[in-house]
Order: structure tokens, then C-alpha cells, then sequence
């Protein structure tokens, strides 16, 4: 009955000793939790933009919208649609209509030089132009600083991610397209998607700039509800008029943002892995130092009474509360030097820049714990087995 | 050299600490290596560059085409050796996971620009030959099994032929090598004339995607380039004219800043290296204390004490340095097959080799610094009182 009571004991006091030695050997135990530290800091952190990246890709699709492009075309940039192919895309059964008529925005995407603010060097900032369902068809554009472009106007608005990390596009000043000088009249937020790092004009105006003359590269629609896609997508595609594709908004920016996410989170879980090993080696040696400095007490202990099993467990508790110590560490740094930092990077898939912000997320956290448990775990592992098969007389004698 | 073997033994004494620290000063270095590889692979290509080559491009943005017949003009401005163009086809072999470039050129004008292209010159008549023919990098050739005289057929993302198909054949008729390995060996080239008059006349014909310039003395590029612009301004298509290396410089940025978040992570690194070694070395001095009296007693000097100790701190992290290069060395290789798809030009760079081998020097005298002088600071009376 006594048994596991016992044991628990005996593993909570020799637990308690060692974590009350530690002042002893600050310099080891130091050099260990900043080891753990700095990995699931760099792991946390690397990932944490793979976060934020695939964050904005999929905050941009409702699951009541669609997009169309051209059959064939893997981004926008490269699609091309008539101007008779948008209508009957519009005119399609599954749009959603109002009294205006369907709710669906044929659009143009181009790219425009503008300085970078945090390199100095040019990058293709996306452009858009739309048509007036395009506010309707995505329902979380919000005009935040000045207003809206007037129709038909050489105007644009810009998005909040875009005026942050390009220059000349703050609300007044003037966008240089070609010969043409476009006034920002607006600044507007898309809950934090992809269209935030865009610049948006009215598709007609952008048509005569770029000399697209009456054609267009995308059909954004709102559908009468998610079920609807079906529907719409099968009558498209029946149709011998036109060669497209069609997917869900969500599908689409999930599928555009694919390489960079995965590019990121190889490279980021490689070097993560890297110095995990690294710091597992740190911690073998800061638990062999605190085993071999505590010899004779561990072999008195042994003498007294205490089990094997116990000093196995209380030591891989004592490397275990270090590694979560500096997983903790390492968390809290990714989370305060990273959370919602303000980039932007190249999405080789549409060609043009994406604002986003690092996402350290709790899964990330969470994450980042379990690799340091696991560090420690390994750490601890060897070290307590060596303690606990140290022949008793042969350390006592050492006293 | 006399105390090689005393400092040897040292480093022997506690041999499971003195593993564990070399290991992992072989993993910090191995991470070095992968490091220096990305950033090598994402902005090496800058070193590249020719200093004498300009990069010209429509000015609103790389995807507006400029006028073919701007080459004879860019020719006849003063400075200009010669201006040759090269157009995205944005092509697909097979799968959109088989990424590589393919641009069409004017063969011979396209390889006296690029003297970094390596082909035989029968590969190169056979080309001149064939219409369709195109000439394909070493590690695509090897990548899709390609051989001389193999038709691969593409699918154009961009361009659609007259008859409205967008799948292009070309006769592969030459396989090219880098002039060193730091050369993208991806690209597939193939014949301006050929695609030119395939393509759709009212789509693009006459078109091109960009101008590369050689300028007669490179100390004048940034002159020919003010002039190449000036020479086009105001027209429908006004040209961005900057040196080639700034212009791949621009594009790596577009990234981000890589060689920030590279030192970063190394920084990260270093110091918990750093720390781990350090501690190791404290502690080795602080064991031996009774030791280094003795040396003392027997008439070390300071000097000789400093040494000593940084000595065997420069072994440790010297040895682990070597050890984890080396591994870098044999590892990269091998992930750079895998990573070709994502970064082709993924390779451990010689410059970044010797780099590590100084860093593991400089290592072992910041961690075994302290330890040091601790040991030269001893009183030979108080270190023996204390054995």
C-alpha cells in the first residue's frame, strides 16, 4: 500500500534537491535554457511567417465566393478573358443578383514598380482593377482614410498593407503609371487578406493604362450561397463558349500561397531541427555535469533505500523543468520580437508582392513547448540511467 | 608545439563532456553550411552579375513588353557594344511542380552576351540550324533525363500559338555548363524567330520581355544607362535601364531581407554555442585549479598559462568547426538535388568555407578568453591549497 506512496516521495525529494542545487551550477543551467531558448525562438519565429503568409492567403475567400480565370492560367497575372466571356461568367446561374444585376467583378491584375520602404529597391506591387460589384463580391473591404475612387475617375485606393510597406502611396499623394499620375484618394483594410497589399482602380481606367483594350483577366463572383458553387462551376464548364477554370476564392489563395509556405516551413523545421540537436547535445552534458557533481549524494541516497526508478524519474523532472523553462523563454521572445511584424515578400506563384504580418499562433507556442520537452526529455534520458546504474560502494568510496 | 600533448590530454580527461560540447560546435557549424547555402542560393546570383552588362526594362514593369526594334536604337546610342533581349515564356513540362525558365533568345547574339554559357560549338551550329531547336542547362537536362536530339513539349502559361494551342515542341540540340558552379544551369533557351512568328499576331508579335546591354567600359554603365532612357522617354514604352548586378540585387529583395534573417539565425546560433562551450572550459579550468598552481609553482609564465588554455579551447571548437564544415560539405550536395525544384542555385560556397574556419578560430578565443585569464589570475599559493 505504502509502494507508490513511497515512491512518489522519494521521487518528489530527490527532485527537489536537484532543482534546489541549481544555484550551485548557474553557469550549466544557464547555458542549457538559453540553448532550448534560442532554438524554439528561431523555430517559432521561422514558422511564424509561414503562419502569417498562409494567414492573409486564406483570409481572402469567403466560401460563398468564386473566382474565374482561364483555363489553363495558374494566377491571375497570366489569364485572360474577353469582355463578352465576363457576361456570360456573370450571367452564370448561382450568382448572386441584386437590382444593380449579378454580383460579379470582371477584373484586371497587373504589377507596378514602387520602391520597397524596407530595402529601397523595386517590387512588383500588385494593381488591380475592378468593376463596382467588387466591394459587394468581397464583403470585408472597408475604406479606412480618405474614400472611395470615383468611377470612371483616374483615381485609386490603396491597401492598408501596401501604403505600410511601399513608398508614395500615402493618401494624397500621386501613383506614376506610365505618363499617367493617378491621385490616392483612399486608403482601405480587407481583414487582413491579400488584397490589403493591392492597389485597386476602376478596370476601365486601368484597361486604357496598361492597353488591355476591352479585356480582362478574372471574374470575381458572390454565389447565393456556398452550395451554389457546384452549379455554377458545372455550368461554366459546360459551356462551349468558354475555357476556364473556376475554384473557390478560399481554394485558390490556399493554392497560391503553396510554395512559399512550403519553402518556408522546410527550410524553417531544417534549421529547427538543426540546432535541436545542438542544444540536446548542451543539455546531455549540463545533466551528465549535475549527475557526476552529485555522486555521492545520489549513491546515499541509494544506500538509504531509494529506488532506481526514482532517480531515473526525478532527474528527467529536473532536465525536463529546465527545457520547459527555456521553452517558455523561447516562446515569449518569438512571440514579443515577432508577433505581428509587418513584412512583405515576393509570392513567386502570382508574381507580386503580399503584405503580411508574422502570426506567432498558439499552435506555434504549443509547438515550440513540445520540442523543448522533447530536448529535455532526451537530455535528461542518459544522464538519469548513468546515475542509476552507478554501483553504490564504488561512489560511496569516492567520498 | 611542445604542449600539444598536455593540452590533448586535458581535452581527453572528461572525454563524454569534451564529445558532447565538439558535437555540438559540428552541429552549429553544420547549420553554417546550410545557412551560407540559402543565402548563397537566394542572392548569389548578384556576384554573378557582369559589371559591363545593363539590364533594360519597361519602366511601369518587368510584365509590359518593349518593342523589338529598340535593340537597333539602343545599338546606336554611344557606349553600347551591343543590346540583345530575352522574353518570359512561363512554361510548363509535364507538371507546374517542374518549374524551370524558359525565355526565348537570338543564339548568337544571347551567347556573346553571356560568355558565362558554356556550349560546344557544333551545338551551337546544329541550333542555328534548327528552328526549333533549343539548348537546356546541365541540371534540368539531368533532372527530366533529357538527351541531344529529345522533342519536349511545353505548355505555355502566357503565350498561345496562331492556331490558339499552347503547347510548343522544341528539338533539344544542345546541353550547356556554367562557367563555374555559381551559373543557373535550370533555364531552357530556344529561338526568337521560332516563337516570334508562332505566336499570335495580334498577342505580343514583335514584343519582347526585356534588353541586355553590354556598355564598351563599364566605369561608364551608369552614363549609357541615362542615356538608354533618355533616348525612349516619352514614348509608349519608357525603358527602367539599371546594372545587371543591381538588377538581380532588386530582385532578391523582393524577398525580403535574406541576409538579415540569415545573420540573425547565426547570431542565435553562435551564442548558444558560445555559452555551451564556454561552460565547458570554465568548468575544465575550474576542475584543474590545483593543476595550474602546479604549472605556476614549477615556473609557467602568464603568457604560457593564456596559452595554454586558450589553446585548448581553439582545439575544441577548431576540431568541431573542421568536423561540422566537412559534414556541411558532404551534406549540402545532397540536399541541393532534393531543394533543385525550389532553389537551384543551392550550393556551399568556398568563400563561406574559409569564413567558418576563421569563425571556429574566433570562437575559441571568445569562449576560451575568460577561463584564461581566471587561470592566469590564480595565486600559486591559493590554487595549491586548494588540491
Amino acid at each position: 500500500m505504502a509502494g507508490p506512496i513511497n515512491w512518489f516521495s522519494q521521487v518528489f525529494s530527490i527532485t527537489k534537491f536537484g532543482l534546489l542545487s541549481i544555484p550551485q551550477r548557474r553557469g550549466a543551467v544557464v547555458a542549457t535554457i538559453i540553448g532550448i531558448a534560442g532554438v524554439v525562438t528561431v523555430l517559432v519565429g521561422v514558422l511564424s511567417i509561414a503562419a502569417g503568409f498562409k494567414q492573409a492567403m486564406t483570409a481572402s475567400g469567403a466560401p460563398d465566393s468564386a473566382i474565374v480565370l482561364r483555363s489553363g492560367a495558374d494566377s491571375e497575372m497570366v489569364s485572360g478573358l474577353s469582355r463578352d466571356q465576363t457576361r456570360v461568367i456573370a450571367d452564370a446561374p448561382g450568382v448572386a443578383r441584386t437590382a444593380e444585376g449579378p454580383l460579379a467583378s470582371a477584373e484586371l491584375f497587373v504589377i507596378i514598380d514602387l520602391p520597397k520602404r524596407s530595402t529601397g529597391t523595386d517590387a512588383n506591387v500588385p494593381l488591380r482593377g475592378v468593376e463596382s460589384a467588387a466591394l459587394r463580391v468581397r464583403d470585408n473591404i472597408k475604406i479606412v482614410q480618405g474614400r472611395m475612387f470615383e468611377w470612371g475617375k483616374d483615381e485609386v485606393i490603396v491597401g492598408s498593407g501596401a501604403a505600410q510597406e511601399f513608398a508614395g502611396l500615402e493618401l494624397g499623394s500621386k501613383l506614376k503609371v506610365g505618363r499617367y499620375e493617378w491621385p490616392v484618394v483612399g486608403i482601405f483594410s480587407a481583414a487582413g487578406g491579400v488584397a490589403e497589399s493591392e492597389i485597386w482602380s476602376d478596370a476601365k481606367v486601368l484597361q486604357a493604362a496598361y492597353n488591355r483594350g476591352d479585356s480582362f483577366q478574372s471574374v470575381y463572383a458572390k454565389l447565393n450561397s456556398p452550395g451554389a458553387f457546384q452549379e455554377f462551376k458545372d455550368s461554366l464548364t459546360a459551356n462551349p463558349q468558354l475555357n476556364v477554370k473556376v475554384s473557390r476564392q478560399s481554394e485558390y489563395y490556399a493554392e497560391q500561397s503553396e510554395k512559399v509556405t512550403l519553402l518556408i516551413t522546410t527550410l524553417g523545421f531544417l534549421i529547427a531541427f538543426l540546432m535541436a540537436t545542438g542544444a540536446v547535445f548542451g543539455a546531455l552534458n549540463t545533466m551528465y555535469s549535475a549527475v557526476s557533481a552529485r555522486t555521492r549524494e545520489i549513491a546515499t541516497l541509494r544506500a538509504l533505500g531509494f529506488g532506481r526508478g526514482a532517480v531515473v524519474v526525478s532527474l528527467m523532472i529536473e532536465s525536463l523543468v529546465l527545457a520547459l523553462v527555456g521553452g517558455a523563454v523561447g516562446g515569449g521572445l518569438a512571440y514579443f520580437a515577432f508577433n505581428n511584424f509587418h513584412t512583405s515578400t515576393m509570392n513567386f506563384q502570382s508574381f507580386s508582392q503580399i503584405a503580411f504580418a508574422f502570426k506567432v499562433t498558439p499552435a506555434l507556442l504549443v509547438r515550440g513547448i513540445v520540442w523543448a520537452a522533447l530536448i529535455g526529455l532526451i537530455g535528461g534520458l542518459f544522464p538519469a540511467i548513468r546515475a542509476a546504474r552507478m554501483p553504490i560502494a564504488a561512489a560511496l568510496r569516492e567520498l | 608545439m611542445k604542449f600539444f600533448h598536455l593540452i590533448w590530454c586535458n581535452l581527453k580527461r572528461k572525454k563524454l563532456r569534451t564529445s558532447l560540447t565538439l558535437l555540438s560546435i559540428l552541429v552549429a557549424f553544420v547549420l553554417f553550411g546550410f545557412l551560407a547555402s540559402i543565402q548563397q542560393a537566394l542572392v548569389g546570383g548578384v556576384a554573378m552579375a557582369g559589371a559591363d552588362r545593363l539590364v533594360v526594362r519597361h519602366r511601369v514593369s518587368i510584365i509590359q513588353l518593349l518593342p523589338e526594334s529598340y535593340k537597333a536604337r539602343m545599338e546606336r546610342i554611344p557606349g553600347v557594344v551591343l543590346a540583345t533581349h530575352q522574353t518570359w515564356f512561363g512554361g510548363i513540362y509535364q507538371d507546374p511542380k517542374n518549374f524551370f525558365m524558359q525565355n526565348p533568345v537570338v543564339p548568337d547574339e544571347f551567347l556573346n552576351m553571356h560568355p558565362e554559357i558554356i556550349l560546344p560549338p557544333e551545338q551551337l551550329a546544329d541550333w542555328l540550324k534548327t528552328r526549333t531547336g533549343a539548348i537546356v542547362g546541365r541540371k534540368t537536362a539531368d533532372r527530366f533525363h533529357w538527351k541531344i536530339g529529345d522533342r519536349v513539349p511545353i505548355q505555355s502559361s502566357i503565350w498561345s500559338k496562331a492556331d490558339g494551342s499552347r503547347s510548343w515542341e522544341f528539338d533539344i540540340v544542345g546541353i550547356y555548363d556554367g562557367k563555374n558552379k555559381g551559373i543557373d544551369t535550370t533555364p531552357l533557351f530556344f529561338r526568337y524567330d521560332y516563337f516570334d512568328e508562332e505566336r499570335q499576331p495580334d498577342r505580343g508579335r514583335g514584343l519582347v520581355g526585356w534588353y541586355t546591354i553590354r556598355v564598351k567600359d563599364p566605369a561608364q554603365a551608369a552614363e549609357v544607362a541615362k542615356r538608354v532612357d533618355q533616348e525612349f522617354e516619352n514614348s509608349s514604352a519608357e525603358t527602367k535601364t539599371e546594372p545587371e548586378g543591381a538588377f538581380i540585387q532588386a530582385w532578391a529583395k523582393q524577398i525580403g531581407n535574406i541576409v538579415f534573417i540569415v545573420s540573425a539565425i547565426l547570431v542565435a546560433v553562435f551564442f548558444t554555442i558560445l555559452l555551451v562551450t564556454g561552460n565547458t572550459m570554465a568548468q575544465a579550468v575550474r576542475e584543474r585549479t590545483g593543476e595550474l598552481g602546479v604549472l605556476k609553482a614549477i615556473g609557467f609564465t602568464n603568457a604560457q598559462i593564456v596559452s595554454l588554455v586558450l589553446a585548448e579551447s581553439c582545439l575544441l571548437t577548431v576540431l568541431g568547426g573542421v568536423l561540422g564544415l566537412g559534414l556541411a560539405c558532404l551534406i549540402m550536395p545532397v540536399l541541393a538535388e532534393k531543394l533543385s525544384g525550389l532553389l537551384p542555385l543551392f550550393f556551399f560556397p568556398t568563400r563561406d568555407l574559409l569564413v567558418g574556419l576563421g569563425l571556429s578560430v574566433v570562437l575559441g578565443l571568445v569562449t576560451g578568453i575568460f577561463p584564461a585569464l581566471q587561470a592566469m589570475r590564480l595565486r600559486v599559493a591559493d590554487a595549491l591549497r586548494r588540491m
